[in-house]
């Protein structure tokens, strides 16, 4: 691909780092969905902290604690091979602390940290934790109404003008002005989990896209629309916000009533 | 089930009058709770107590020896463990069911004031507080991993607030924790007295980084330290090796017990440890243990719709890392249920963290609310997943050679399939 070899080179980053909420299940998929479009991959999978090679297609970034985005973000800086990849125009998915990673600032623990600067973008602590299910809708031609997801962060991001955002909110918080995500050049940024590319492989179609052009249409793996809509339904009906035991207690209650009543 | 019953011994009659009338309260509210048939009685009836008498967890805890029982995996089992070691000199008070916040602490307790000992399983999160109150005789950190992270945000702040209470214990306060989880080793280091336990953490993925100075951990099969800072696996005083208890100075205590896997042979060693410090002998101790056959009916076979169900408990990646090992023990079909309630954890992200390609060439029923996650899921790890939607018609479809298949459930799918047993 980009170096010239037959195969996609996709580089998962330090996900034994940035992988704490289950994102290290992007590579999975995005593989697979390569595989279905009848791409031949090459997958690397970077330890922290393993030199990144500069010759990706696609890096993959998840979230993580603040003080494993801290760590990361040091050894991604000593390390160059993102940068370098990205300034030859590699294709980047960055969830949660990896899309602040690659801003210009972050919060982590009491201090604010220098980021990679990759993104027109400046985290901020928001005033509570963001914890819920995410729905957006894109704002470029995703060719999906909707994208679904869990949200698990503490900061917001500020875009500049060199960055779109991904898309609007419908449910939660994203980037905490109404928007998720970010876009510039071949970088895809997101708040979502899920992880993002299972319950949206249309994201997948969209990475694999800016690296090889035009794809053709192709069905969802098997159960994802499943997922797809019964999230989507459920971030709608606001049934997976947080609650307390209590109001779960209450819930549970009411089920059983409900059951009892219908006369088992 | 009769009636909330409360042995009205010393320890209650000692109580102030608001803590007895708060007691009194959340007895009535139990008692309303088990008659309407809403619940089981053993968490509201606490939270209206504490309500009347916010101190009363403190108050009930008075002149009693109390362990506390945390971690991420294994407190139910543990817990259950330790009772059943301390029961052969005295009554002992705990909360078996694995109902483990305040209300349902105060309700363990109050249930039976005769008892001077008491073994209490506590959720991490609110462990401190419960040791601020209790003043704990012993505080057990089993291990600490990634687990309902949308209410526990961030592994390592679980971790500091243990260190916080470890840091603040009184100097009679004995923690006995796991030397070989660089997690608890850091929260229990400042504690005044400890006794290392080197139980295993097979699950080593929040613990890369170094939770003191977050730099790089060096690991080989036993052992770990830090590449940039002190913290190092210490020298353990007890330890679990294949099947065996070893202790420092040489004795070695064979396990033989009925539940199944790994983990719980840690769970074993932990619970002989405590109980040792308490003056009770591994061989007083070990027929007690290796006896337990299920607990809070985990490990415990079931029949439904003509087949025998034995109940797992998996809930996270590190409890399915142990699970995967006692899957191996049998083939053919597997059932797996997934729910995503407040118990559970709302975000199914880490079922991405469970290596699933393990059960590649077995069928997996998926139950659950959020079957559809679990089958995407398996669908890319290549396992041949079935979504349930009639438990026994497909179970019914099973090849009649199938008569038993083990059941992998997260904390409230494993409450509906029990009560779905006891239909």
């Amino acid at each position: 691909m980009r170096n010239g070899d037959s195969a996609l080179m996709v580089v998962a980053v330090y996900p034994a780092v940035l992988g704490t909420y289950g994102d290290s299940g992007n590579a999975t998929v995005l593989v697979a969905r390569a595989r279905q479009h009848g791409l031949t991959v090459d997958l690397r999978v970077i330890e922290p902290y393993a030199p990144v090679p500069a010759s990706g297609d696609i890096y993959l970034l998840g979230g993580s604690d603040d003080a494993g985005q801290a760590g990361a973000v040091d050894a991604l800086r000593q390390d160059g091979g993102l940068r370098r990849g990205v300034e030859g125009g590699a294709a980047v998915l960055a969830v949660c602390a990896g899309f602040q990673l690659l801003g210009r600032c972050f919060p982590a623990g009491s201090r604010t940290v220098s980021g990679l600067g990759l993104l027109d973008a400046d985290s901020y602590r928001l005033p509570t934790r963001a914890v819920g299910e995410l729905l957006t809708r894109p704002v470029t031609d995703l060719g999906v109404a909707e994208l679904t997801g869990y949200e698990n962060h503490a900061s917001g991001t500020v875009l500049g003008p060199e960055a779109v955002p991904l898309a609007t909110i419908e449910q939660g918080i994203g980037n905490g002005d109404g928007t998720d995500g970010a876009r510039q050049g071949g970088i895809t940024a997101t708040y979502l989990h899920g992880p993002a590319l299972a319950r949206n492989i249309s994201l997948a179609d969209h990475l694999l896209e800016h690296v090889v052009g035009p794809l053709g249409a192709l069905p969802s793996p098997p159960y994802a629309e499943r997922l797809r809509t019964e999230r989507v339904q459920a971030a709608r009906a606001g049934a997976d916000r947080p609650r307390g035991p209590v109001q779960e207690l209450f819930e549970q209650l009411s089920r059983r009533t409900r059951r009892s009543l219908a006369g088992r | 089930m009769g009636l909330y019953r409360v042995d009205v011994g010393v320890a209650e009659g000692r109580l102030p009058l608001r803590a007895r009338a708060a007691v009194d309260a959340g007895r009535m509210v139990n008692l309303l709770s088990r008659g309407l048939r809403l619940g089981d009685g053993t968490t509201i009836g606490g939270v209206a107590a504490l309500t009347v008498e916010p101190a009363l967890l403190a108050q009930v805890a008075v002149g009693r020896s109390v362990v506390l029982v945390t971690g991420t995996n294994g407190k139910t089992t543990t817990t259950r463990m330790l009772t059943a070691a301390l029961s052969s000199e005295q009554r002992v008070a705990s909360n078996s069911s694995g109902a483990n916040l305040p209300p349902s602490l105060v309700v363990a307790l109050a249930a039976d004031s005769s008892a001077r000992a008491a073994v209490l399983e506590v959720d991490e999160g609110h462990v401190r507080a419960v040791s601020r109150a209790v003043a704990p005789t012993m505080i057990l950190l089993l291990n600490l991993s990634r687990d309902q992270l949308d209410r526990t945000s961030e592994v390592r702040q679980v971790a500091s607030d243990w260190r916080d209470m470890a840091a603040e214990l009184s100097e009679g306060c004995l923690v006995v924790a796991n030397a070989d989880d660089p997690m608890t080793t850091w929260a229990a280091s400042g504690a005044p007295r400890k006794l290392w336990v080197a139980v295993g953490q097979p699950w080593t993925l929040d613990t890369v980084l170094c939770p003191a100075c977050n730099e790089l951990l060096e690991r080989t099969e036993t052992d770990w330290w830090c590449t940039s800072c002190p913290l190092r696996r210490p020298a353990p005083d007890v330890a679990l090796d294949g099947d065996r208890m070893v202790v420092a100075d040489g004795t070695e205590t064979p396990l033989d017990l009925l539940l199944p896997g790994r983990a719980n042979r840690a769970n074993a060693v932990v619970a002989l440890a405590a109980a040792r410090s308490l003056g009770i002998t591994p061989e007083a101790a070990l027929p007690r243990i290796d006896g337990l056959s299920s607990v809070s009916g985990r490990y415990q076979t079931v029949p439904v719709a003509g087949r025998r169900l034995r109940l797992l408990l998996a809930k996270n990646p590190a409890g399915w890392r142990e699970t995967l090992d006692i899957l191996d023990d049998s083939l053919g079909p597997v059932l797996i249920g997934v729910n995503a309630r407040a118990a559970d954890g709302r975000d199914t992200s880490w079922l991405w963290d469970v290596p699933f390609e393990r059960l590649r060439g077995r069928q997996v029923l998926a139950v659950g609310d959020r079957r559809a996650d679990l089958a995407v899921r398996l669908q890319h790890a290549g396992v041949a997943v079935t979504m349930v939607e009639d438990l026994v018609a497909d179970l019914a479809r099973l090849p009649s050679s199938v008569t038993t298949l083990d059941c992998a459930l997260t904390y409230t799918a494993f409450q509906d399939m029990r009560r779905h047993a006891q239909r």
